[in-house]
């Protein structure tokens, strides 16, 4: 096969709303059978970036091509891209049937058609059979498989999702994000996912383009912006992270070393880009850090005296699988440490106001530049 | 704005469509032009009021030393006063029955509520006339004793309209602040004072601004409950208008058009207009 | 909700003031109406109830059918003219942005809240003979004639002005004139709920703007433009003021004919029962209405 052709090219787009600037020059590829997530906290500019797709607001700035073909002036209506909107947008006058047709109605396709395929995709998102309900009478799941049937139906070159899964319930939403992930790949559609919610967005994506404040934060696939992350904001949004700020002492090839006033000196075993004694943020994750009784831990492959910190539990909370401890460090700073609950009686080896100290691996902590 | 803003038109910017401004202009201009047209004319120093001939004042001073127009005028605030003060009693007080109470054929009585609001202004007033003609309710009283007929008139048909923006209000009530209240030891009494009043406020400032102007507004009941004696000022200004068209009406007209335009300012202002409406 | 039983004292505190002032100086003055309406005149103030239907035969004359028709027409007339002036506007302030909408609302509500004979007055002042419109028309009518002429053609001969006041056309514009904002609220009310998201679904699926206006839209607006159709139909068939000032002998609406029972021909007998059956007309569309709404929400 040849290389993946992009589908979407977003070329310095900047979207603004008199003073505000909503999407600011953001330029990326999505390429053909993608399942690629827009992810981002409330008001980051990834609706308004996927409402620009679909034909729903006008770029400022900025060109956008579907397909090779430059969508500017080019209506909704005559856009080969299809949307899922969050409210669903079910129309409520008309039966399942009628609104997964509707489309195809007015694209002028033969009855015998329309039926066919319509049967075709309720059958794909396992409606078959409620084609005569009207929306009202189908649960919220249900609502949106219709919508998803009434997307797809039109064999879009792009299906946009916005915020899919924000209207279920939470054990809903964790069998749809699967089931969306598989239909996806059955019907080699690429999809173009808005989402708030990490989970969602980690589980179900090919590709993350994480944004903030209008801007693109890092692209990337789940697993590389969950381990290396680009930036402090990445970090800190996607999962849990401790993050403290020092200055880069020992910069060579095969291993770096960070002083952190407050964590104390953290080795690396391996380079980082950056300048000799500029600022740098050493993250690390809960999970990556491993929590013994006061005096017994001992970094391993590790310099004396690095990647180790003392402290005192100052809170607790177990959440089942995991216990999470919240621990002030000597320096006053707390940091939080995750421990997997692997039998039954682990939860009650630790106390509050005990005294323990942490180490962690040298390749454990990521050093971030901004 | 336009000129600054050349973004394409996105596909739901009906107004920034230029046949739609088309349309929302034509609109103004037939709702505004003969508004327009008469306030600015009652300036015009001509008797016949189409050509332009100079500036003046003195078709206002004409109407200020019309006895029987500035009677009216001061007939109908006196009215519309005393109607709006009675009215929003009487509504809130209808408001607070149906949403607090159960009560026996409730839908009926809240159907009759609402009749004064939908029932023809012509068969208000000819029901008016009746009542009054047959009562042989006093119409040479002393002033304002003789404006009784009219004002129960205008009371009946305005604190329907106070009932129904109350009401509105009142379902936006939570009931918990006032279970909250009791909870503190608040009398049924100090509740319904400290808690729902306050919160059916705005309602009831809607309500009597609303009842104000219907009753200032009322030509049709008005005329069939007026003698000869209780003139209102759209009674007069219609029988001026019967006769002819003058600058002297022009500008009675313009001093009621800036009227309605210093009471829905203060209306919006005690509003928080683009709050409330956006 | 409590039940009045249990709260006797307050629900009486409450209810005795706008029960009393409704039965005594609404449903009363009604109920005499009613009666007179069976009655007939002996004398000259007079008036015997001897529940007679004569005054209902009677308003089935052609005469006063023909009036009750040319009424309907009218008013169906100015509803309809209302409905296509005031959906574009309406739809225009659902979607304008936030900041207008309040200002656009405020522009069409600003004319409803000006006394209603002083912009009955205020078009009469423009349409007159020598009013703004004709004079306007007239200037047009000479500058086409001297064009003609300056091209070597006859002149137009000279301008007569149109007859705009006093006729059916007239009634019809100023009832428009004076209804449209009763139109406009209510559509826009409803267009305001309608999810917006809808309409781009509609877009998005390939239908173009007036598809989507027909299909979506005006079905999931529909309780919104019949109560607009009714609120503005129900005050226009009862209109007096309009037709009294604007319209000429024979745009007379049954509300003027009511009043010339009244204030003149002193046949309030008659005047009760037609006054009855406009207002039974009201209130069947009224109920018509109700019904539909409930039957909308039993659904729901």
């Amino acid at each position: 096969m040849t290389e993946k052709q992009p589908v979407i090219s977003i070329r310095n787009i900047t979207k603004r709303f008199g003073n505000m600037v909503a999407v600011d020059d953001v330029s990326l590829d999505i390429l053909e059978g993608e399942f690629f997530v827009l992810l981002g906290p409330s008001g980051c500019g990834k609706t308004t970036l996927l409402r620009m797709l679909a034909g729903f607001e006008m770029p400022s700035d900025g060109q956008i091509l579907i397909g090779g073909q430059d969508m500017a002036g080019v209506a909704p209506n005559r856009r080969p891209v299809n949307m899922v909107f969050q409210s669903y947008a079910v129309f409520p006058h008309m039966s399942v049937t009628d609104n997964v047709a509707y489309g195809l109605k007015i694209a002028g396709l033969e009855k015998s058609e329309i039926r066919h395929r319509v049967d075709e995709a309720l059958d794909l998102v396992s409606l078959g059979g409620l084609g005569t309900r009207m929306p009202d009478q189908l649960s919220g799941g249900q609502r949106q498989r219709a919508a998803l049937a009434r997307g797809l139906v039109m064999r879009p070159k792009v299906l946009l999702l916005d915020e899919p899964l924000s209207a279920l319930d939470a054990k809903l939403r964790a069998q749809m994000q699967f089931e969306l992930a598989e239909l996806q790949d059955n019907v080699g559609i690429t999809f173009v996912t808005v989402t708030h919610d990490q989970d969602e967005a980690l589980s179900m994506a090919s590709r993350i383009a994480v944004m903030n404040k209008g801007d693109i934060a890092q692209l990337a696939e789940p697993s590389d912006l969950y381990e290396h992350p680009a930036n402090r904001f990445v970090a800190d949004f996607i999962g849990s992270v401790n993050i403290f700020e020092g200055k880069l002492t020992v910069d060579e090839p095969e291993q770096a070393m960070v002083d952190c006033p407050e964590l104390g000196r953290v080795f690396l075993n391996h380079g980082v880009t950056g300048a000799h004694e500029t600022t740098v943020w050493v993250a690390i994750r809960p999970e990556k850090i491993t929590m013994l009784p006061a005096g017994r831990a001992k970094a391993k492959d590790s310099p004396a005296d690095t990647n180790i910190a003392q402290g005192q539990i100052k809170g607790m909370s177990y959440l089942g699988d995991v216990t999470i401890y919240d621990i002030r460090l000597d320096s006053g700073r707390s940091i939080r440490v995750s421990r997997p609950n692997l039998s039954r009686w682990d939860q009650e080896e630790f106390s509050w106001d005990d005294k323990v100290s942490l180490h962690w691996h040298p390749s454990s902590p990521v050093v971030l530049l901004s | 704005m336009s000129l600054l803003n050349r973004s394409p038109i996105a596909p739901l910017e009906y107004t920034r469509r230029l046949w739609m401004r088309a349309w929302i202009g034509a609109t103004l201009f037939f709702l505004y032009a003969p508004l327009l047209v008469l306030i600015v004319f009652s300036f015009n120093d001509s008797k016949r009021n189409i050509v332009w001939r100079g500036f003046t004042f003195k078709y206002y001073g004409k109407v200020f030393e019309n006895d029987t127009l500035v009677a009216a005028l001061g007939n109908s605030l006196t009215i519309a006063f005393l109607a709006t003060l009675v009215s929003i009693v009487l509504g809130t007080l209808a408001a607070v029955m149906l949403w607090r109470f159960r009560f026996p054929a409730k839908a009926g009585i809240e159907g009759a509520l609402s009749l004064p609001i939908v029932v023809p202004e012509i068969c208000m007033g000819v029901a008016m006339l009746v009542f009054f003609a047959r009562l042989d309710w006093p119409s040479d009283l002393v002033w304002p004793l003789n404006l009784s007929a009219i004002t129960i008139a205008h009371i009946t048909f305005c604190f329907p309209f106070v009932t129904m923006v109350v009401r509105a209000r009142l379902a936006s009530f939570n009931k918990e602040q006032e279970e909250a209240a009791r909870d503190l030891g608040a009398s049924e009494w100090q509740t319904f004072r400290d808690v729902l009043l306050p919160h059916m406020k705005p309602g009831i400032i809607a309500g009597a601004l609303l009842a104000f102007t219907l009753s200032l507004d009322d030509f049709v009941i008005t005329f069939f409950t007026s003698g000869p004696n209780t003139i209102t000022f759209p009674v007069k200004v219609y029988s001026m208008v019967r006769f002819s068209v003058t600058p002297e009406v022009n500008a009675a007209s313009a001093l009621l058009i800036l009227l309605t335009i210093i009471l829905t300012t203060v209306a919006l202002k005690l509003q928080d207009f683009t709050k409330a409406t956006a | 909700m409590q039940d009045w039983k249990g709260h006797k004292t307050a629900f009486a505190a409450i209810a005795a003031a706008p029960m009393a002032w409704l039965i005594g100086f609404f449903i009363i003055p009604l109920a005499m109406v009613w009666l007179y309406s069976f009655g007939r005149n002996i004398g000259l103030t007079e008036i015997d109830i001897s529940g007679t239907f004569a005054n209902y035969a009677r308003a089935l004359e052609p005469l006063y059918l023909e009036i009750f028709g040319k009424s309907v027409a009218v008013a169906a007339l100015t509803t309809l003219i209302c409905l296509i002036i005031g959906f574009p506007i309406a739809l225009a302030i659902t979607f304008a942005p936030e900041k207008w909408r309040p200002w656009m609302l405020l522009a069409i509500m600003l004319p409803f809240w000006t006394n209603l004979l002083i912009r009955t007055y205020a078009l009469i002042t423009v349409l007159r003979t020598n009013g703004y419109v004709n004079m306007s028309l007239g200037w047009f009518w000479e500058q086409a004639s001297g064009l003609k002429v300056l091209v070597g053609l006859a002149p137009l001969p000279t301008w007569e002005p149109l007859p705009l006041l006093y006729n059916n056309f007239a009634v019809v514009l100023g009832l428009v004139y004076v209804h449209l904002p009763f139109m406009v609220l209510p559509l826009y009310a409803a267009l305001d709920r309608l999810d917006k998201s809808l309409i781009e679904a509609s877009l998005d699926l390939g239908a173009g703007h007036f598809r989507t206006i027909t299909q979506i839209v005006a079905p999931l607006a529909g309780a919104g433009i019949i109560s607009g159709v009714i609120i503005t139909f129900v005050p226009a068939l009862g209109a007096y003021l309009t037709p009294d000032l604007m319209g000429g002998p024979d745009s007379q609406m049954i509300a003027n004919v009511i009043e010339r029972q009244f204030k003149r021909a002193n046949d309030w007998p008659f005047g009760a029962a037609l006054s009855f059956l406009l207002m039974y007309a009201t209130f069947m569309l009224i109920a018509l209405q109700a019904l539909r709404t409930r039957k909308a929400e039993a659904r729901r």
